[in-house]
């Protein structure tokens, strides 16, 4: 018998009397106001930081005060220009230098800064992680309350790959003292754009 | 025969260190106020908690079905999935893996599974430089030692003593302790062995039955870091890991940070569902034990475990002990209802390691009767005559409490009482394994379970 087999064995043999599932999980909807509340709340106290905007330029004049536009800046949103060309990596590795990354997130939840980012989001899977710096671009309607209502929205095998993204790397490793920036991006601002 | 070391022995090295216990349970301790907190923003943290614990419940159920499932979809989207009854069957897959696809340099994350199969030593003995990228697992692991918890596996070590390891391994400044400069120091270190990595190891939190997709959660980017980059994803799971469906994952991503940090989810929560083009991704499914414990209708319920840490977080004897006094891969509460499935010899002290206060379960996200189960087990030790004599008195008298849950509710509520007015001279007796190096834990006032039967109203 295969490994397979004798655990497939071994389980049908010890397993309990079969119970059922349990429904899913939903509860009300919540307005709008409270929802970006809620999220700046939680980003925050993920490690990140949310700028409510009204418009795509916005972006753009707060990235020119506080990244050096000698760096190297990608940025997916097509209204703002990065300075490297994203089509020219090939490599992952190459993405080594990128100071800053500009996306865009699908969903976000409200509950806890997260934000969807399925991989036709990225570019490359890697990008979100190496950067020094990441923004994400995310409209206010669509915002959530929570998890469960998050997985209603996305189908979450779409994409070959997808994260929650819900702030900056960070480790409490060392006697339990935040440290932002572990082996990601040592910042996350999030563009809340709500007309 | 093998000599093993007791829990209350083996605690006693950490114990001689009166500061350090202090210090050790004050962390700890404030890591459960934070789970507290977070906890109890949600009025559905309760439903939450049993909806978990159904879930888990029809997957233990159905776990070969699901498993087939699984493996089916997982297949479909690209996926490899290899089976493995033990470590060592876990292990040569690794290592058979690399030598298909000429790993030389590979990373790890976190993962509780490869620790449980002695990985990392298998993979060292044929010559492979393991790299931990995890800041704690790193840490631990220039010092030689093994997680002392699950989630925090560096917990026992202050920065001073990090900053030492780091400035032999690492070269920082002698002396030089602050938290920000040792976690750059890694950040440059670890930096240069993504790059170099062309195969990445992670553990899973989440494999999902109906898409055939797995989850990986951290606060770091560690694991995407390592995948992302090289061509080569092992991913390592234990078979009870699995979940039904897709939308599950909204009730365990709302429960396990909170209850494991008290943060309302952990800042990366990855979902590999097929490899990026040209690279390989492998799944291995891991029995090690696992089906034998569903076999065990008392302790079967372990396996719902989510590897959260709250039970260890909570538990008096942990926090004043240390996870290297259980001599265990998972330490805790957990770790002494699962261990004794594993040997039991070996692990014959761990059920005894605890005050049966019942902190674990009232903490535990998918509602894991641990105590009981702790119970349960110290009665399977005493028939097979293993008990620790001293242990066996108090044991006897566990027996009668226990026995109903009536009589163990009113015990519960009189030892608490009973340790706040105890002389300390009787705590010390030779009696209490734990008291003879230790004042015993604070007190609280009221259970958790008397607490929240008053502010649930
Ligand atoms: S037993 Fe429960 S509390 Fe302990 S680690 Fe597992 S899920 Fe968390």
């Amino acid at each position: 018998m295969s490994s397979k087999e004798q655990i497939l064995a071994a389980v049908k043999k010890n397993k309990p009397d079969a119970t059922g599932l349990p429904e899913h999980l939903s509860y009300p909807k919540e307005e709008i106001n409270q929802l970006i509340e809620h999220f700046q709340q939680a980003s925050l106290l993920n490690g990140g930081k949310t700028i409510v905007i009204k418009r795509l330029e916005e972006i753009s004049s707060y990235l020119q005060v506080h990244f050096d536009k000698k760096l190297q800046i990608v940025s997916l949103i097509p209204e703002l220009k990065g300075s490297l060309d994203i089509t020219t990596i090939l490599d992952p590795h190459d993405l080594e230098a990128v100071e800053l990354a500009v996306l865009k997130g699908t969903w976000a939840v409200a509950e806890n800064a997260a934000i969807w980012m399925p991989e036709e989001n990225l570019a490359h899977r890697a990008l979100p992680f190496i950067a020094q710096h990441l923004a994400v671009v995310i409209e206010s309607r669509h915002l959530v309350r929570d998890m469960h209502a998050v997985y209603e929205k996305i189908k979450v095998d779409d994409p070959g790959y997808g994260v929650f993204i819900a702030g900056p790397s960070k480790t409490a490793d060392i006697e339990q003292s935040l440290v932002i920036g572990a082996h990601g991006p040592r910042s996350m601002t999030v563009f809340l754009l709500s007309e | 025969m093998a000599v093993y070391k007791t829990h209350a022995a083996a605690a006693d090295e950490f114990l001689k260190d009166e500061e350090r216990t202090h210090w050790h349970d004050d962390t700890l301790w404030h890591v459960r106020t934070k789970r507290d907190t977070a906890a109890q923003k949600l009025p559905e943290w309760e439903v939450l908690r049993e909806n978990a614990s159904q879930i888990k419940e029809y997957v233990l159920s159905h776990l070969d079905e699901l498993l087939v499932q699984f493996e089916k979809n997982a297949t479909a989207n690209g996926i490899e999935v290899l089976w493995a009854k033990n470590a060592q069957e876990h292990n040569e897959h690794v290592y058979r893996i690399f030598q298909e696809n000429k790993v030389k340099n590979l990373v790890k994350s976190k993962s509780i599974l490869t620790e449980e199969c002695g990985l990392n030593h298998f993979l060292e003995e044929k010559g492979y430089d393991v790299v931990d990228t995890d800041l704690g697992e790193r840490i631990i692991q220039f010092n030689d030692q093994v997680p002392s918890h699950i989630v925090m596996p560096a917990i026992h070590l202050k920065k001073k003593e990090i900053g030492d390891i780091f400035h032999k391994h690492l070269g920082t400044d002698a002396g030089a302790d602050d938290p920000q400069y040792l976690t750059e120091a890694a950040r440059i270190h670890l930096r240069e062995k993504f790059i170099q990595a062309n195969a990445a190891i992670t553990g899973v939190n989440f494999g999902i039955a109906e898409t055939g997709g797995f989850v990986v959660c951290t606060n770091e980017g560690n694991a995407d870091m390592g995948t992302h980059l090289a061509d080569v994803h092992i991913a390592c799971m234990g078979i009870e890991k699995l979940i039904p469906r897709a939308a599950d994952l909204g009730v365990y991503l709302r429960l396990l940070a909170r209850s494991a940090t008290g943060q309302s989810i952990t800042n990366y929560t990855s979902h590999f569902h097929r490899p990026s083009a040209g690279k390989k991704m492998y799944l291995i499914l891991v029995d090690n034990g696992r089906t034998e414990q569903l076999g065990r209708e008392d302790f079967r319920n372990s396996l719902k475990c989510i590897r959260c840490g709250a039970c260890m977080n909570t538990c008096p004897i942990y926090r004043r002990s240390s996870g290297f006094s259980y001599g265990s891969t998972v330490p805790g509460p957990i770790g002494s209802i699962l261990s004794p499935g594993i040997d039991l010899k070996k692990h014959s002290t761990l059920p005894f390691a605890s005050t049966l206060c019942g902190s674990c379960s009232d903490v535990c996200p998918v509602k894991i009767n641990i105590h009981e189960q702790l119970y349960k087990w110290r009665q399977v030790i005493t028939k097979e005559g293993d008990a620790q004599p001293a242990k066996k008195w108090s044991m006897k008298l566990a027996g009668k409490v226990l026995g109903s849950p009536a009589w163990y509710n009113f015990m519960g509520k009189s030892a608490r009482t009973a340790l706040k007015i105890t002389p300390a001279s009787l705590i010390y007796t030779k009696l209490n394994a734990w008291g003879k190096k230790r004042d015993l834990p604070e007190v609280p006032k009221e259970s958790f379970k008397e607490w929240y039967k008053k502010n649930r109203k």
